[in-house]
């Protein structure tokens, strides 16, 4: 659904991610763009250039928050300060719903900086969505909770990652960010049906997709983002979307970063999906009356 | 699972083949991950030890271009790599990972001996233009803030991502050598006939002979600065941070000092918005 309760009721489009190598760009052409996604933890700083650049930013463009290091799935509590820090920023940018990955990747304080897959099990799931709970109530913002891409699996678990997901998402009462590069990424390596993911989600729950490039090596592919889409990807999108409603898509591209021209007409590239799907979902017409 | 994934890897960048028990990794590995048609457990918890590394290093690397100017690509990474395992990082943000590289020099010189007192400098130094970069800023006193109040009351304070050091070595002028050799270097490999003879080989940026210096590190309309400073000066300021009233602060400068370098200097610490109240 393009709006919803999970992205705020907005219908945002496409975005690209807001990245330093294209700030002078933006600030001095001032190109039009639907969105811009931050990492939040960039900008949860005491001050200096990244929230200059923020502030100038948030004049001209809608923005939306990203976050890499919430950790729902870590088993320590959420940090105070980390929280307070994020709500500072929440309040800063407006952001109509904030996003962060079902992974872990902390413990006891000390951090991966790593978004690390779950085992997919009930216990998990529970103390998840409660962790979820935590935040949102203190965040005060709709939640999307992002699939990751993963490189294992674990023996303890119940259930499917996509089963996972939903258990998760409807205990916790939060949205998803619908990654399909990711669930591609993670149906090669673990060799599932990425159609099965999307099909297998609540789809009225999707506030956001997110596209991406992938690199593939020999015996497995890795979540790279530095590279344009890949056409299997694509595809994906182009189902999710008919399955789920167009709803605020974004690219991410975080590494060897080409100008921004590039990276936003590859970004634009999801128009045609998304006139697809609109075209697939209008009513076949009036029925020819019989004389 | 942490543990094995921020676990030091083992030559050629590889997964320990042992636990910290002693028993095979692809033992251990195979006890909570799945193999594939493709990949090991020992395969897959592989791919997330050396993404941790690798993420971690190349954050360290782009943080500290002067210490691996300093000691040379193999010592810097040995740094690196012993700094990494020693202090993993303990804050959500990368921008922290390298604020303990200073005590570990001091506490394990061995990883950048004979350079050792060098290489603490440039830690420190390094350090404060990450402080300088995102610190907090509060609001800049202005001349009228400070004009009818009584010296011997008035405590003002620095701005927050000011660091004010004093050291052995010429680094302000050490660290902008380098950065510009890094500048050039990065035009040079994306020219496409730059012209450049093939085979020449680049100059190493100089070390810094001793000389003692004082420098504040700082920013000024969103870019870094060193400004370099008196002894004096270096005293009002550090006076002044320390909470100590405003006349008392000035007299720290010692009996040389004229009234009209005060001023001027007061003068361009509030041009600059070095000053703001005390919380």
């Amino acid at each position: 659904m393009p709006e919803n309760r999970f992205n705020g009721n907005t219908d945002y489009g496409i975005g690209i991610g807001l990245r330093v190598p294209h700030y002078a760009h933006i600030l001095e052409r001032k190109p039009v763009v639907d969105w811009f996604e931050i990492i939040s933890e960039n900008f949860m700083v005491d001050g200096g250039r990244p929230l200059e650049v923020l502030d100038q930013i948030l004049e001209q463009y809608r923005v939306v928050q990203h976050g890499v290091s919430m950790y729902f799935g870590s088993a320590d509590k959420p940090d105070r300060a980390h929280l307070r820090k994020l709500k500072t920023l929440v309040k800063r940018t407006g952001t109509p719903w904030l996003s962060d990955h079902l992974c872990w990747g902390s413990v006891d304080g000390t951090y991966t900086h790593d978004l690390l897959p779950m085992p997919y099990t009930f216990a998990s799931a529970k103390r998840t969505a409660e962790k979820i709970r935590q935040v949102r109530d203190y965040l005060e913002v709709p939640i999307c909770v992002e699939n990751v891409s993963s490189y294992a699996e674990f023996h303890v678990s119940e259930m499917t990652e996509w089963e996972f997901l939903t258990e998760v998402v409807e205990r916790a009462d939060c949205g998803i960010l619908l990654d399909v590069n990711n669930i591609y990424v993670s149906a090669k390596n673990h060799g599932f049906n990425p159609y099965d993911y999307v099909d297998g989600v609540p789809h009225n729950r999707v506030g956001q997709m997110h596209v991406a490039g992938h690199t593939k090596f020999e015996k497995y592919i890795l979540d790279t983002h530095d590279h344009p889409v890949l056409d299997p990807v694509w595809k994906l999108y182009a189902h999710a979307t008919r399955k789920c409603g167009v709803t605020a898509t974004l690219l991410e591209w975080d590494d060897k970063i080409p100008s921004f021209d590039e990276v936003h007409d590859e970004a634009l590239k999801a128009n045609a999906f998304i006139d697809g799907a609109k075209a697939a979902s209008k009513p076949a017409g009036r029925a020819v009356r019989s004389s | 699972m942490t543990h094995a994934v921020v676990r030091p890897l083992a030559p050629g960048d590889r997964l320990q083949p042992r636990w910290i028990d002693g028993r095979p990794m692809d033992e251990v590995a195979a006890d909570f991950i799945k193999p594939n048609d493709r990949l090991t457990a020992f395969d897959r918890l592989e791919i997330y030890n050396r993404m941790y590394w690798f993420r971690l290093i190349g954050c360290f690397h782009d943080d500290n271009p002067g210490m691996r100017a300093l000691l040379g690509e193999r010592r810097f990474e040995r740094l690196a790599r012993a700094y990494l395992a020693r202090y993993p990082s303990r804050s959500f943000t990368l921008r922290n990972l390298c604020a303990r590289l200073e005590q570990f020099i001091r506490e394990e010189p061995r990883w950048t001996a004979p350079r050792t007192a060098l290489a603490l400098a440039v830690a420190r130094f390094e350090w404060a233009q990450t402080v300088a970069f995102d610190g907090e800023a509060r609001p800049a006193l202005g001349p009228d803030d400070i004009a009818d109040k009584a010296p011997a009351r008035l405590r003002i304070d620095l701005q927050p991502y000011i660091s004010l050091l004093s050291l052995d070595y010429p680094l302000d002028d050490y660290i902008i050598a380098v950065k510009k050799r890094s500048a050039l270097r990065a035009e040079a490999s994306n020219a496409i006939g730059s012209g450049e003879p093939s085979g020449r080989r680049r100059k190493h940026v100089p070390l810094p002979k001793r000389g003692r210096i004082r420098v504040a590190v700082h920013r000024h309309s969103g870019r870094l600065y060193y400004k370099r400073l008196g002894l004096p000066e270096l005293r009002i300021l550090e006076a002044l941070r320390a909470g100590r009233p405003l006349g008392q602060a000035v007299a720290a400068g010692g009996r040389r000092v004229k009234p009209e370098q005060v001023r001027d200097w007061f003068a361009t610490w509030m041009k600059l918005g070095w000053l703001c109240k005390r919380q």
